[in-house]
Formats: C-alpha cells, structure tokens, sequence
C-alpha cells in the first residue's frame, strides 16, 4: 500500500522545492547549487557529517533564512517573494521542532501549545487548553507536566513539549530538527511511530534532520545525503546504502550502520 | 454524498438492542468549537451497549479523533474499533494512537488563581518585606564571597585575569566615554545657566564659576558617571551572567574546577573599580568645560578669568572628595549587576526581571550612599 501511495505522490508537485540554493556566511560556502525536491506524504530523513549545514539548510525552506542565490518553494510557494498574510497561511501549515525545542520560557507546556491555536484559529481559551492536553498526550508527556515551565523539565520531556506544539494545528508539513536525539530508545521509537500514524492518516510529509539509524531504518521513506554542499543522492535507504562514496559508505557500513540494519533485516514494520 | 467540509456533526440512533453512535462531516480542528459541545452532551447519556459508525466522516485529524476519545473513553473506543472490520487502516491506526493518549481532556481546569483581598495583600506585604531582607543578605553575603575570593586571589599572580580585566575595562570604560563626556557637558551648561539666571538677580553671576566647579567636584563628577554606568554596565554583567547561567555556562565552570566568582565576577568588579576613577575624571572635566563654554559666551566671562576664579576659590579637597567615592561606587555597581546575573532561573522574563532590579538597585544604592557621604563630608568640614 505504502508503494501505491508514494507513486501517485510523486506525480504531484512537490512539497518542497529546492532548486539552485547557495549559502555563504562570510567566506565560507555552506551549499552550493543544492537542489532538493520532497514529494507529498513522504517521511524524508536528511543524513549528513556535523557541520554540512543541515540546520541552515532546514531554516532555510522554513524561510528563517534567505537563501543567498537559488530559489526555495514551500507548499508551491516562494515565502520571501509572498505578501506577510500569504506568508503567515503557509507558515500556519507547516510545524517545526528546533533542536532545543525552542520553547518560549515564559509560559508553562500547555500555554506554549495553545499559542499557535489561539492564534491562527478561531478556538477559544478553554478548547484550546482541553486540545493542547490532547497532544500532550500524544507526544507522550504525562499529564502532570502540562502546567510546568520549560526550565523544569528534563531535555527529553522538552523535546516532546516542542513537538506536540509543532503538531497543533496538524500541519501539513513537519520540519524535525534531530527529533530523537536526547531520548530514551522506548520514547524514541513511540515517536517513529507517531510519524508513521500522523503520516498515514493525515497525509503529512515530514522533514527530519536525524543521526538516529534506528528512525532511518524504521520510518523513513527516502534518505537524503548531504555533503560536498549540496544533497549527494535522495533516494530509497537501500539505494543510498549502495551508493558509491566514501562517507555514505562509512555511514551506513560502519559498526552501528551494521547494526542497525541487521536490526531491521526483516520484513518493513507492520502499521 | 456530504461534502467533505461540513462540520462534524455526531448523534446517537437508538436501536432495539444497543444504540448507533453516527458521525458525519469533517470532524477537524476548524470545526472543533461546533463539535465539542455535542460531545460535552451526549457523553454523560452515552447507553452502555453500542455500534460505532464511521462511514460518512469525511475528514478527521487529531483533534477530531481526541473528540471521539473523549467521547467513547479509551478502553471502549478501542473495543469498537476491533469491531470495524471495513475502517481503513490508516484511520485506524490514528484512532488508536489518539485513542491511547487521550486522558480525560474535560477533567482540566488550570491551576487555581491565587485570589484577591486583605489577607492577600498582607501575605504580599509580608513577601515584599521577607524579600528586602532576604535580598539584603545575599547582597552582603556575596560581597563577603568576593572579597574572600581577591584575597586568595591576590596572593597568587598566576591566577590573575589581566586578559578579561582589560577586555571589561575596554567595555565598561573606554566605550562609555563619549556618552558619559556629552552628558556631563550638557549637566554642566545646564548648571551654568541656572546658576546665571538666579545669581544674576543679586549681580553675583561671576559666582557661577564656583557652581560649576563645586558641583561637578564634589557630586555631579562622580554621582553622573556612576548613573550612567549603572545603567549602560549593571545590566550588561546582569544579562551576561543571566544568559550564561541559563545556558549552564556557569555549572560547566564549577565542574571544570574553576571558581565562577574568581572567573566572572572578579575581573568585572576591578575592571569596573579601575574604569569608574577615570570615567569621574573626564565627567568632572566635560562638566566644568560645559559650564566654561556658558561662561564664556553667555555671562561673558573670558577663560582666563574662569581659570583663575576656579583656582582661588576651589580647594583641591573637593576634586578628591569627588573621587573618593567613584571606588565605592563602582565596587555597588558591579556587585550588585553580577548578584542579579546569577539570580537568572532560565526563563527569559527572569533575565528581563533580574536586569531590571540590577539597575534599580544600582542606581538606587549610588544615590544612597552620596546622599550619606555628603552628610559625612559636611559635618567633617571636608
């Protein structure tokens, strides 16, 4: 079922559209001439070395950053070319989990996730509390962090406060910064699996800068490699596993790339 | 067919045996708020014996599915779907995964607001009061910290931090030149023209002179420079120390075996002891060239004459009474800025909180204790 979906999504337009994109801070060249195109409904894992530019390539689609030659579409769109309320409708249709999860300080785990509802939609104070202890659960927090702050919980909770906010408008698009690295394997695995329910039942194509091998092996559609500044292969794992470089090679051959896929030799996971 | 964005609607059939629970349309977070009370309703009534049917929902997310959650309870909706057999496969693997979060969304309210009335505003003044004195003593403890610290630290050169003071004396100092020389200038002429104004009256304008030059030895040298640096240099050691504290920077100094305070707060409070002498200076010098330049081109007293008035009527006492306290001063100043910065809990209303009461407190104490020194330098005939 999964290989009927995704063919009929690649003849769509793709949900994000890189084509031509150079980023440079100072002297020195991040990406150069990166082209990527990402397909509607399809869980795309980015793999690259530290410091080949993965965040500055996700802030870059997302629009926190203006590409310095190339062009960037989101849902069809060019958010730098668009007038600010477009600007807001797409961004109201994309979610983002940072790397530290970003949350804003000041208010407690359910306010954080109520904010993008109480803004963008017409819900008010009290079903917006009701929904964010809704996701709450979702992610997998327990209820009783719902009323504390962000500097009282544990790197991991945080993570999941941060994506339950990111999920609250059940965006079309989910941008995942290293989404499971700080936890633990059980949490971990009960969020690839939320990714592969989320993505079957609403339609939602997913962004993931990840190290994590485990999530590459079990929710991940297509892997993308990025190096030599630019998206190396964008393919099925086991092509890219194939594929004949040196640091795809180590990446996926070394002791834990083994590993991993001995660990997942089987037949895909069942839904 | 319904069309797919008709709002959810949701009601119960009655049968002979057990009882169909229908939903129809577009059970979405658009239509969360028309949906949510039919669920509020028919859940208390809900007949124990049902059939679950889905056919004609059109769309349904994570909110949708959080409703039924809520509206069957977790354990039966997860029965019901057992009982499904034509649901498809991705519908009910979300109705599962919402199913299973789901707790009782209808059971939370938010924690209860304190209250208001008399006895909460005597517990606030209570807490206010309890606060001065708790702040009191950190701000004593810490300074008996940092003096313990310079007196380990002086003995030993090889632990000096001549780099990060003359970086902190490069910031707080020198970059706060030009902004504490145009404004004492300004204060000085402003002096000078009040003082032109009111002594003109009795034909003693020549008395001007020795206002300016009294006010800006004694006081206004050292009290503007200090001002400034209270606010341009108390909230950047505040937010500095703030924003590393709550980046863990100062955990990761004590578990390398450092002593943030020999680290962080002592180069900043000598920067700060070094630079305000000097900032005094220049701010008594731009003052008194401020009141000289109204001097000169409105009362129209020649330089020289200003000069000389200066030299026979101004003792030198006064400039070190002046200076004197610009030590104090900045030992306050730089206390209280790094105290502030170390009281930052993580949150970024509390680096907003804790840089606002470092400068309050700041500028608070530097007008305290000239106010007391003035009293001791007047009974002393000094």
């Amino acid at each position: 079922m999964n290989a009927a979906t995704a063919t009929v999504a690649d003849a769509a337009p793709p949900v994000i559209d890189v084509r031509g994109v150079l980023n440079r801070f100072g002297a020195q060249i991040v990406h150069e001439a990166l082209d990527l195109q990402v397909p509607r409904g399809v869980i795309l894992g980015v793999v690259g070395g530290s410091g080949t530019g993965k965040s500055v390539l996700l802030r870059t689609i997302v629009g926190l950053r203006r590409p310095d030659a190339g062009q960037v579409r989101l849902l069809g769109e060019d958010l730098h070319a668009l007038p600010a309320p477009r600007r807001i409708a797409v961004e109201r249709r994309i979610g983002v989990l940072f790397q530290d999860g970003a949350l804003f300080s000041s208010l407690t785990v359910a306010e954080n996730i109520a904010v993008p509802l109480l803004e963008h939609t017409a819900i008010g104070a009290r079903d917006a509390r009701r929904l964010a202890t809704l996701k709450i659960g979702l992610a997998g927090l327990p209820q009783d962090a719902r009323d504390k702050y962000p500097s009282e919980l544990s790197g991991g909770m945080r993570k999941r406060a941060a994506l339950a906010r990111a999920l609250a408008l059940d965006p079309e698009v989910l941008f995942l910064d290293e989404p499971t690295s700080g936890l633990d394997p059980i949490s971990a695995a009960a969020f690839d699996r939320l990714l592969r329910t989320l993505r079957d039942a609403l339609g939602l194509t997913v962004y993931m800068n990840t190290h994590d091998l485990d999530s590459i092996h079990t929710v991940c559609d297509r892997v993308a490699v990025l190096a030599e500044r630019r998206v190396l292969v964008m393919a099925d794992l086991a092509t890219v596993e194939r594929y004949d470089h040196p640091w795809v090679q180590d990446y996926f051959r070394g002791p834990r790339g083994r590993a991993a896929s001995a660990a997942h030799a089987g037949p895909v996971l069942e839904t | 067919m319904i069309p797919v964005d008709t709002p959810g609607r949701v009601e119960v059939i009655a049968g002979g045996g057990e009882s169909t629970v229908r939903l129809e349309g577009a059970w979405t977070l658009t239509h969360f708020a028309t949906i949510e009370p039919q669920v509020q309703a028919l859940r208390a009534a809900l007949p124990e014996r049902l059939r679950l049917d889905l056919d004609a929902v059109s769309r349904i997310d994570t909110a949708g599915a959080g409703l039924l959650g809520v509206l069957l309870g977790p354990a039966r909706l997860r029965a019901l779907l057992d009982a499904q057999p034509n649901l498809a496969p991705e519908r009910r693997a979300l109705l599962d995964t919402v199913g299973c979060a789901i707790h009782d969304i209808f059971a939370y309210s938010p924690p209860p607001y304190d209250g208001f009335g008399f006895v909460r505003l005597l517990q606030k003044t209570g807490e206010a009061v309890d606060a001065i004195w708790c702040q009191t003593r950190a701000l004593l403890g810490f300074i008996g910290l940092v003096l313990e610290t310079l007196a380990r630290t002086l003995l030993q050169p090889r632990r000096w931090r001549i780099a990060s003071l003359v970086v902190q004396l490069e910031q707080t100092t020198l970059d706060a030149l030009p902004i504490v020389s145009l404004l004492s200038l300004m204060v000085g002429a402003v002096i000078a023209f009040l003082g032109a104004t009111v002594l003109n009256a009795y034909g003693a304008s020549v008395f001007t002179v020795d206002l300016v030059s009294f006010a800006f030895l004694r006081e206004f040298g050292a009290v503007l420079a200090a001002i400034l640096l209270a606010g341009r240099t108390a909230s950047a050691f505040t937010a500095q120390i703030g924003a590393m504290k709550a980046n863990e920077e100062i955990d990761a100094i004590r578990t390398l075996g450092l002593d943030p305070i020999e680290v962080l707060v002592l180069p900043r409070v000598l920067a700060l002891m070094l630079g305000l002498p000097m900032l005094t200076f220049v701010a008594m010098l731009a003052g008194i060239f401020g009141g000289a330049l109204v001097c000169v081109l409105a009362i129209g007293i020649p330089p020289a004459m200003f000069l000389s008035l200066m030299h026979t009527d101004t003792p030198l006492s006064y400039f070190w009474v002046g200076m004197s306290k610009a030590p104090v001063f900045a030992f306050l100043i730089a206390i209280i800025g790094c105290l502030e910065g170390f009281k930052v809990t993580g949150s970024a209303e509390s680096v907003g909180e804790r840089t606002t009461s470092s400068v309050v407190q700041a500028i608070f104490m530097v007008i305290l204790i000239d106010a007391l020194a003035a009293l001791f330098f007047m009974e002393m005939g000094w």
